[in-house]
């Protein structure tokens, strides 16, 4: 348990992806099954322990400490586990002992909860300190320490030297503590079986079109299709077990049951999931904003599923009827998928139409006009393209419409993070709400911390040193004015309406495109010509 | 209280004596200042005389420069000093190279001003003594139950751990310049680390003065961009101010591990939000455990509690019977520890 203790505590200080990735690293290297596939269960939220409510644990811990001391001490520091994890009176006495991962989590799972809660106690009363938090994590199931699956499957894959496609495609069909995995990692094993019901398959992305290269291209060798700005998903039905992943593998079957349910073919299909709302003949597209409510849900209410029903426009066919078609070129695979769209629910599915473009004049003006809001661009895939995992340069491309830009004035700036720590890196910026010379305010619309050289990030961290009006930790406010403050030209993909911000919209993919050192403030954007952007 | 006329007040200058017409470590410029230890929130400069151990005026010279006061006496430890209608005596308090406890005495009372202190072992100053007292004045920096500090051996060998595993990046570690700077590079030398030690400017004067002080703290040199050409920095631990590691002057050092000493890092958040990487628990105040059983050692008849979690302090104090209060002195500021 310490060696896990100690990763938890490292991983959730560490900034940098790549140290978090040698973390893990290390810790696979050094610590033996059982234990390292639980804590992999543990930080890829695949381990189910939380069988002690941590109110059980509160109440225990004031019958050993008078309940002001530690309320008191809650209210210093903010979090209840931690605060337990702390404060915890050990009743035994002698040189502290942790438990092993492996017997802790295979304890909790074999208990009830008021077996589990004794066994709690005893353990809190024998660890040290710093080991407590992470138990008390794991038994009350509290443990979320923001690592995503993709970041775990990559440590994985430098672990075993493999790509991490690779990693991928058996990931669903193991369970923890995952030892064939790692005996196939280690070299001791054959790669384990990636047959599970209903398993994820790598996603084929696309590169971005490089526009010197357009006039290279015969656009006869591809089909042409929107690129709709919604998630892309992988849509499976495998003999009845049906399940909607990201395109990391994430499982959000949970949050999206409609989709999920309407789901009765036997096949894989990758699509874009949208909020639709079906008319009788088609479905018209809500907006990304409306797909956000949708989003991070474990449980939707029945009025979620009214108000923003989800649905999916289909882009492609990788499983046909238990048949694997990803080695078919894309005009076979899109018969295929069009034969199979015709027995799915019209309500819930539909296909993302091919578009004609005979000329690149065809294709710019496309681009340059997409018939709807939610569309962020083009695609274009060769028609010959087997479905390949990852991002092979050559048969798929994305042409993402030009960026909106706008005129903001720099509001805030924060530190940033491993490399640029100590830098102020991470803009917030604002335009006015009506004229400057009149009155108007600055309302912050977005944040950005990219599109910008190492050369002007210098001289921006100086301006802000230089300008800085307060401090709050690490973040600074510069000084604004109609005749004072930085210009930052800045580009994005798309505008939602927001009830979180002030300024009622927020920014998708915001990034500074241009400093304007040369322009005075007063001359920045009106939040009024932002809002014709909104999607 | 119990005492309806103690011998010591809080006034806005800090706390004053009447009979003896001194101020103890006064936030602003008195005739007469009697001085804790040398740390900046407790000594300051400008006031006509000054008492306090012959360390404590020698960091005072240092930082502040010759002039820092009008005329100073030093206080041997257990000397008895009489200030016109008080007997006061200067005690080891444990807390950095210097520090004292104040005994004060007069119509028949005696306190204890004990400043900072902690009671675990600390190679670079004299252990806290116990003294008898009816009013005991007690710090509270960290006066919860949540803060036990672990054994400073136990935490510096991350440091060591930290290198092993990144033998490519360095370890910076942000520690106050006076007391924890020189403790921690103790302790790194006594766990083994004999290579040089990277200093910021801030931090040489006093690691000097530690050294004439007979506390040895092995290679030491100054972190300037000339000493580290060609990535010399790599392996190495370089300390500086808290206020310097996370700013302008941590970027000359190739990917550092931002480390962070202080009591504070017992708490996850407070080391998230300040950007440290690696953070190291050493205190040079008491936690919870040694400032309760410092109370129960000495069992004055009241205990004051001043500067920091006063209202848990004194809750355990009430809960057991003893006499306690907050004290509100204005000024001192325990972030930096």
């Amino acid at each position: 348990m310490h060696a896990f203790a100690t990763l938890l505590e490292r991983l959730v200080l560490t900034p940098s992806r790549n140290a978090k990735l040698a973390l893990l690293f290390a810790y696979f290297k050094a610590t033996p099954d059982p234990d390292r596939g639980y804590a992999l269960a543990a930080i890829t939220s695949n381990l189910d322990t939380g069988t002690v409510k941590a109110a059980a644990l509160r109440t225990l811990a004031t019958e050993r400490i008078d309940a002001e001391l530690f309320l008191l001490s809650y209210d210093y520091v903010g979090d209840l586990a931690e605060t337990i994890a702390l404060i915890w009176q050990s009743q035994i006495a002698g040189e502290a002992v942790s438990p092993s991962l492996g017997d802790v989590v295979v304890a909790l799972k074999n208990s009830s909860k008021s077996e589990a809660l004794k066994m709690v106690t005893h353990w809190l009363d024998i660890m040290p300190i710093e080991d407590r938090y992470a138990l008390v994590k794991l038994a009350t199931g509290g443990l979320r320490i923001g690592l995503s699956a993709r970041l775990a499957k990559q440590a994985l894959a430098d672990f075993g030297g493999k790509p991490v496609e690779e990693i991928e495609e058996v990931w669903h069909a193991q369970t923890p503590p995952y030892r064939p995995l790692f005996a196939w990692l280690e070299g001791f094993a054959d790669r384990p079986s990636g047959h599970v019901a209903a398993p994820f398959r790598p996603v084929m992305l696309a590169t971005p079109l490089d526009e010197a290269d357009l006039s290279r291209l015969n656009l006869a060798d591809f089909a042409v299709e929107w690129k709709w700005d919604g998630i892309r998903v992988q849509c499976v039905c495998d003999q009845g077990v049906k399940r909607l992943f990201t395109r990391t593998g994430d499982d959000i079957s949970d949050a999206f049951p409609d989709v999920v349910e309407a789901l009765n073919i036997d096949a894989s299909l990758d699509g874009e999931l949208l909020i639709g709302h079906y008319d009788g003949t088609k479905i018209n597209l809500g907006s990304f904003g409306d797909l956000q409510q949708r989003l991070n849900r474990k449980q939707v209410s029945p009025s979620m599923l009214r108000e923003y029903p989800a649905t999916v426009r289909l882009y492609d066919v990788l499983i046909d009827t238990g048949e694997d078609v990803r080695s078919m070129p894309l005009f076979e695979r899109r018969a295929r998928l069009e034969t199979l769209a015709l027995k799915l629910d019209r309500s819930r599915f539909d296909l993302s139409p091919q578009l004609s473009a005979i000329s690149i004049d065809d294709l710019a003006d496309l681009r340059a006009n997409p018939p709807e809001g939610i569309i962020e661009g083009l695609m274009l895939k060769r028609l010959d393209s087997p479905y390949l995992a990852g991002r092979p340069k050559g048969p798929w491309f994305k042409w993402k419409r030009e960026a909106m830009l706008v005129d903001a004035v720099l509001m805030y700036a924060q530190r940033g993070h491993g490399k640029r720590s100590s830098f102020y890196s991470d803009y917030t910026f604002g335009v006015w709400t009506g004229d400057p010379n009149n009155g108007g305010m600055l309302v912050p619309v977005g944040k950005a911390y990219s599109g910008f050289t190492d050369e002007e990030l210098k001289l921006i961290d100086k301006y802000v040193r230089d300008n800085t009006a307060e401090r709050f930790g690490p973040v600074r406010s510069v000084h604004t004015g109609k005749d004072t403050g930085l210009v930052f030209e800045v580009a994005f993909e798309g505008l939602n309406k927001s009830k979180r911000h002030k300024s009622g919209v927020a920014m998708r993919f915001p990034r500074i495109s241009r400093v304007r050192w040369d322009k005075p403030a007063r001359e920045a954007d009106l939040l009024a010509n932002l809002n014709k952007f909104l999607s | 209280m119990k005492y309806k006329r103690p011998i010591l007040v809080p006034k806005p200058e800090g706390l004053y004596c009447e009979a003896g017409d001194f101020f103890i470590d006064p936030t602003r410029p008195v005739d007469r200042a009697l001085i804790t230890h040398g740390h900046a929130d407790h000594a300051r400069p400008g006031h006509a005389q000054v008492l306090a151990t012959r360390q404590t005026l020698d960091i005072m010279a240092i930082r502040y420069g010759e002039n820092f006061c009008g005329a100073e006496q030093a206080a041997n430890f257990g000397e008895i000093i009489r200030i016109k209608g008080a007997t006061i005596s200067f005690h080891p308090a444990g807390h950095v190279l210097g520090s004292a406890q104040i005994r004060v005495e007069a119509e028949g009372q005696i306190i204890v001003a004990s400043g900072d202190y902690k009671r675990r072992p600390d190679p670079t100053c004299v252990a806290f003594e116990p003294v008898d007292c009816d009013i005991f004045i007690t710090e509270a920096t960290f006066g919860l139950p949540v803060f036990r500090h672990p054994d400073t051996i136990i935490e510096i060998t991350k440091v060591s751990e930290a290198l092993n595993a990144n033998p490519e990046r360095c370890v910076i570690i942000g520690a106050y310049a006076l007391g924890k700077a020189q403790r921690v590079i103790r302790a790194l030398r006594d766990t083994g680390h004999d290579k040089t030690i990277y200093l910021h400017g801030a931090m040489l004067p006093l690691c000097n003065y530690y050294e004439s002080q007979g506390i040895k703290l092995g290679p030491l040199a100054p972190a300037t961009v000339a000493s580290g050409k060609t990535g010399g920095f790599s392996g190495s631990v370089i300390i500086g101010p808290p206020s310097a590691i996370a700013d302008r002057w941590g970027r000359r050092f190739p990917d550092p591990i931002i480390a962070f000493a202080s009591g504070w890092m017992r708490v996850r958040q407070r080391a998230k939000q300040r950007g440290v990487e690696l953070p190291l628990i050493i205190s040079d105040h008491s936690d919870w455990d040694e400032l309760t059983a410092t109370i129960s050692e000495l069992a004055p008849k009241e205990v004051w509690v001043t500067h920091g979690r006063e209202e848990a302090l004194v809750r355990w104090c009430h809960l057991r019977q003893i006499s306690a209060m907050p004290l509100n002195l204005v000024g001192y500021d325990d972030e930096a520890e």
